[in-house]
């Protein structure tokens, strides 16, 4: 229909995506890049991906909530990945790339990069994530996985949006009075 | 949706959704009919349809492998199979018993789906009763019953009838290889069968056509099935022959011959989806649909409303002289859709028997637990209302019940004591009223004590001291927030889970809910909730880049104000003075931190709108861009409640639009006064108001 | 000697669960992914009862009944056709071509031995 729609150009459904083979023991993943840096998302959350479109913004909102989309009739929010892990807010393009997840009983959008590839791995290769960095950020980190010539870090949604800090935040109303009245 | 290689695994493992889903239907349908036959109103035929409905149950968890489902069920089948026999009858311990195990049966076949494990002698006192009863019976019966052999000519064992049966098959049904022992076999099964054979047309072996049909029949059954079971038995051939069926039990028959008979198992070959005792006599046609279709379809409506909507706004900027057939053409085009859009809503409608049903149950385990004695009778179970709410009605009808039960009802010693009978009863009932569902719960309990109310409520600071409140007023106050007037926090009800969370519950669903009670004599529930959520009339407005959309019914008018009649206040912001009052004004651009939007409210436009909660305010916004009927999308499916947001929509461009919502825009602004004390209504209610109206308009 | 079940499906899974099921309870079953390739198979060896669903490519189930009687060899089988609940005229073309009975979707595996040991004890 219009800007908000998937254009199949921009889109990829993931049955389209070139599958290595899928073996006894292994778990896939999508990978995708914010900056230099390459994460990997559980393939079996994932729903779509599509090129980055306008959002409508959410009043009040946390920095890293863009805002929301029209997917085919349902209203789904779109969160900036690269804010999310306080490096600050992506200048979008329409070359950027929007991975829709669906977690729990939420279909949500993750504002990324590029998405790069899907990786076969074997559960016993993935190692912890090393105890350093701010404790905020290990909270949705699932592990680090060494590919041939790289460190892919598995990203877990649990972890990235289950705190009430990251949903809207109820202002107490006394404070904004205060603010406004000034 | 997954990616597991096909033809891995079990391949019966794709059916077990189906047999979840019909154990599901089955277990209501044995659910029902257990209470017809509780209160009186069963016969032999509802009988049947329980034992048919664990019947179908065992028969599914068999090929699935549900060892304990099986084991158990097979029992229960056994006791109703000797109750369809009349070795057994019901009595009220037998009745209870079969409730136990309709209930424990509805626990295995729920811990089979779940795959979670249950102790391993779960259900083993039940069984060990019912095989109890079935050894007593057969004891009982020991000698009386015959094989059939017995039974002479003319005699009819008790509750049986007799059938004759005339069947002539034409040559089409033999030629479908429809055979007519194999049927005179399943008649066997169905009781004592007697069977004529007429073979005057069957000429000479000469002229024989080995494919036509030259034999009829006359057979005279006698069996307890009805009438139903025996035409099943021809259902497939019942085009290809001329079959009569009669039920002569009056006429004292001689029978030359009874033949020797199994058991009259009944044969159910194609189940119907759901069986009832009393259905009225010719169920309506139903079929199935997938829900994922259905909403499909109501998601396409919904766009073709908003594309008609642009439509009509493009065809405003028309000159009207000059293209009046297409003008014509659009407003017949909203009205079909307005109406498709109605017929389509009413598809996802769905009778609240299926949340009812699951009361009686939650009311016979708590009552149970807390050594009372209560019933519950339900009325309106057919009362239909849109399938997403009658999920979530589950949570609020079921906290209702439990505290009705625990904090309402008194136990049966204090009851007597205060004079009322032992048992007490919850009415639950759903009807429709004024274009809206009116769901009522109500008890005959201790009701709400209200001074006990009214002083937690003043220690807690929720009442100002010494403001008077009408009895209603004070019986409403049980909704606020971590309110509750039992010393102990009950195990049951939940802890701190009070009545403001089923309020938000009902709120969320754009319901209403109150209160009336008289102490000593019960409490009733009363939630209003509307038919459809579905469309609202929107002004569409700018601030800034942003788009919003605010619900026409709650605007009474807007206006561009002038410097003078704009008044700032200390402490409070702006007002507008307006024919003589003072209305506060509220910069959205402000609430919502829009940047490059018009700041002066002259220059602006001033959109005065009511809301119950909130009074009268003027709300600034830059540009006023139409009218446009919404389609109303959630924002908190996938997101969370906002704010100063009702929900959201998507414009006739594909972009997406928020829903303002009044009262909590007041909240926002800083602007505190909502006395929670009068209003029963809060927030989303503005919406739903407009929702309600707009349906009623249309 | 085991009666022989022919089961004719566009549909792997279904044809993998017919013949789970009637394996189990002791029929020997044979499978055609359609009508073309259940003609070939028919007229290679004998069955006693043909299950087959209505909408598969190349042949459908139509065509297939009314192949088989106007053949020779399996005239007289008995055939299930497996219908939805709402598809009442291809039951009605079904029946028109020769079915001998019908089996509803979705069934269970009961239902199915049940209508088998039916038509084709």
């Amino acid at each position: 229909m219009q800007p908000d729609q998937e254009s199949t150009a921009n889109s990829l459904s993931r049955d389209n995506l070139d599958r290595p083979a899928a073996g006894e023991n292994t778990q896939q993943f999508i990978t995708f890049t914010l900056g230099s840096e390459e994460y990997g998302i559980d393939i079996m959350v994932v729903r779509e991906i599509k090129g980055w479109t306008e959002t409508t913004m959410i009043p009040n909102a946390p920095t890293h909530v863009r805002g929301v989309i029209n997917l085919r009739g349902v209203i789904v929010p779109i969160f900036d990945l690269r804010a999310r892990f306080g490096m600050g807010l992506t200048a979008t393009t329409t070359m950027h790339v929007v991975i829709i997840v669906a977690t729990g009983t939420r279909t949500i959008g993750l504002l990324v990069d590029t998405v790069s590839d899907i990786i076969s791995v074997d559960p016993k290769s993935i190692r912890p994530v090393p105890e350093m960095g701010l404790p905020k950020e290990d909270q949705f980190l699932d592990g680090l996985v060494a590919m041939e010539d790289r460190m892919v870090t598995l990203v877990s949604l649990a972890g990235l949006f289950d705190k009430p800090t990251d949903s809207v935040k109820r202002t107490h109303s006394g404070e904004v009075a205060a603010a406004i009245a000034a | 949706m997954s990616i597991n290689s096909e033809g891995e695994g079990d391949p019966l493992t794709q059916f077990r959704k189906t047999y979840f889903e019909e154990c599901g239907e089955l277990l209501d349908a044995l659910q029902t009919n257990l209470d017809f036959l509780l209160n009186g109103s069963g016969d032999e035929e509802t009988v049947n349809a329980v034992f048919r409905s664990v019947h179908s149950i065992k028969g599914g968890a068999g090929a699935f492998g549900f060892t304990a489902l099986v084991a158990f069920s097979h029992v229960f089948e056994s006791l109703l199979d000797a109750m369809r026999e009349r070795k057994i009858s019901a009595t009220p311990d037998v009745m209870q018993m079969l409730l136990r195990a309709s209930d424990a049966l509805a626990d295995i076949v729920g811990a089979a789906r779940d795959e979670h494990q249950l102790a391993a002698d779960f259900g083993a006192d039940i069984v060990a009763v019912m095989e109890e009863a079935l050894v007593s019976a057969s004891e009982a019966v020991a000698g009386t019953r015959p094989a059939q052999a017995a039974t002479t000519e003319g005699i009819q064992v008790s509750g049986e009838r007799r059938y004759r049966i005339a069947f002539t098959p034409h040559s089409e049904m033999l030629q479908k290889a429809n055979e007519p022992l194999l049927l005179i076999r399943q008649l066997r099964k169905l009781g004592g069968l007697a069977v004529e054979v007429d073979s005057s047309r069957l000429p000479l072996l000469g002229v024989i056509e080995p494919e036509a049909a030259y034999l009829s029949w006359v057979f005279t059954l006698e069996t307890g099935v009805p009438q139903s079971t025996i035409h099943e038995v021809f259902e497939f051939v019942e085009d290809d022959c001329d079959l009569k069926i009669e039920d002569i039990s009056g006429v004292a028959a001689v029978v030359p011959q009874i033949d020797q008979a199994a058991n009259p198992v009944v044969l159910a070959a194609v189940k119907k989806p759901v069986e009832t005792a009393t259905a009225p006599s010719t169920p309506p046609q139903s079929i199935r649909v997938d829900v994922d279709k259905v909403d499909r379809l109501v998601n396409l409506v919904g766009e073709l409303v908003i594309t008609q909507a642009m439509l009509i706004e493009q065809g405003s900027l028309l000159p009207t002289d000059q293209y009046p057939a297409l003008l014509h053409g659009i407003e017949a085009l909203a009205q079909s859709a307005r109406e498709l859009q109605e017929s389509v809503m009413a598809i996802r409608a769905q009778p609240v028997k299926s949340v009812f049903a699951r009361m009686p149950r939650i009311v016979r385990d708590l009552a149970a637990t807390l050594s009372k004695e209560v019933r519950i009778v339900t009325a309106g179970e057919m009362t239909e209302i849109d399938k997403t709410v009658i999920e979530q009605l589950n949570d609020p009808l079921t906290h209702m019940i439990r505290n009705a039960l625990d904090h309402g009802i008194e136990s049966p010693d204090a009851r007597v004591a205060a004079g009322k009978p032992r048992q007490g009863t919850i009415n639950l009932s759903a009807a429709q009223r004024g274009g809206r569902i009116v769901i009522e719960v109500s008890d005959d309990g201790r009701g709400v004590n209200r001074e006990k109310v009214l002083s937690k409520a003043r220690d807690r600071g929720l009442v100002a001291p010494g403001a008077t409140l009408s009895d209603e007023e004070i019986d409403n106050l049980i909704f606020l927030p971590a309110f509750s007037t039992a010393d102990v926090v009950s195990n049951v009800s939940g802890r701190g889970v009070g009545m403001d969370v089923v309020k938000r519950n009902v709120q969320s669903l754009c319901g209403r809910i109150n209160v009336q009670s008289k102490f000593g004599a019960g409490s009733r529930f009363t939630l209003s909730l509307p038919l459809t959520l579905a469309v609202v009339d929107g002004m569409v407005v700018s601030v800034g880049k942003e788009t919003f959309i605010i619900p026409l019914t709650a605007i009474i008018e807007s206006l561009r104000p002038l410097a003078a009649d704009i008044h700032p206040v200390v402490g409070r912001g702006d007002v507008l003075a307006l024919r003589g009052e003072y209305l506060p004004l509220t910069h959205l651009h402000k609430c919502f931190s829009i940047a490059d939007s018009i700041t002066d409210p002259c220059r602006g436009i001033v959109i005065v709108v009511q809301s119950e909660s909130a009074g009268r305010i003027g709300v600034l916004v830059d540009e006023l861009l139409g009218q446009q009927q919404v389609v109303v999308k959630s924002l908190e499916a996938n997101y969370d409640p906002v704010d100063g947001i009702s929900g959201a929509t998507i414009l006739g461009n594909g972009r997406v639009a928020l829903i303002l919502d009044i009262a909590s825009l007041r909240e926002i602004d800083g602007r505190a006064g909502v006395q929670e004390l009068t209003a029963s209504r809060t927030r989303q209610t503005e919406t739903c108001d407009s929702n309600e109206e707009a349906t009623d308009a249309a | 000697m085991a009666k022989r079940i022919l089961t004719v499906d566009d549909s792997k899974t279904m044809r993998d669960m017919v013949s789970f099921t009637l394996r189990k309870a002791g029929f020997e079953v044979g499978e055609a992914e359609d009508g073309k390739v259940a003609l070939t198979v028919l007229a290679g060896s004998k069955f006693d009862l043909i299950i087959t669903d209505l909408n598969m490519p190349n042949m459908d189930g139509i065509s297939l009944i009314k192949n088989v009687r106007a053949g020779s060899q399996h005239r007289a089988v008995p055939i299930l056709i497996l219908t939805t609940e709402s598809d009442s005229t291809k039951k009605a073309d079904g029946k028109a071509a020769g079915a001998t009975g019908w089996l509803v979707k979705p069934f269970s595996p009961e239902k199915l031995v049940e209508l088998v040991q039916r038509v084709c004890p």
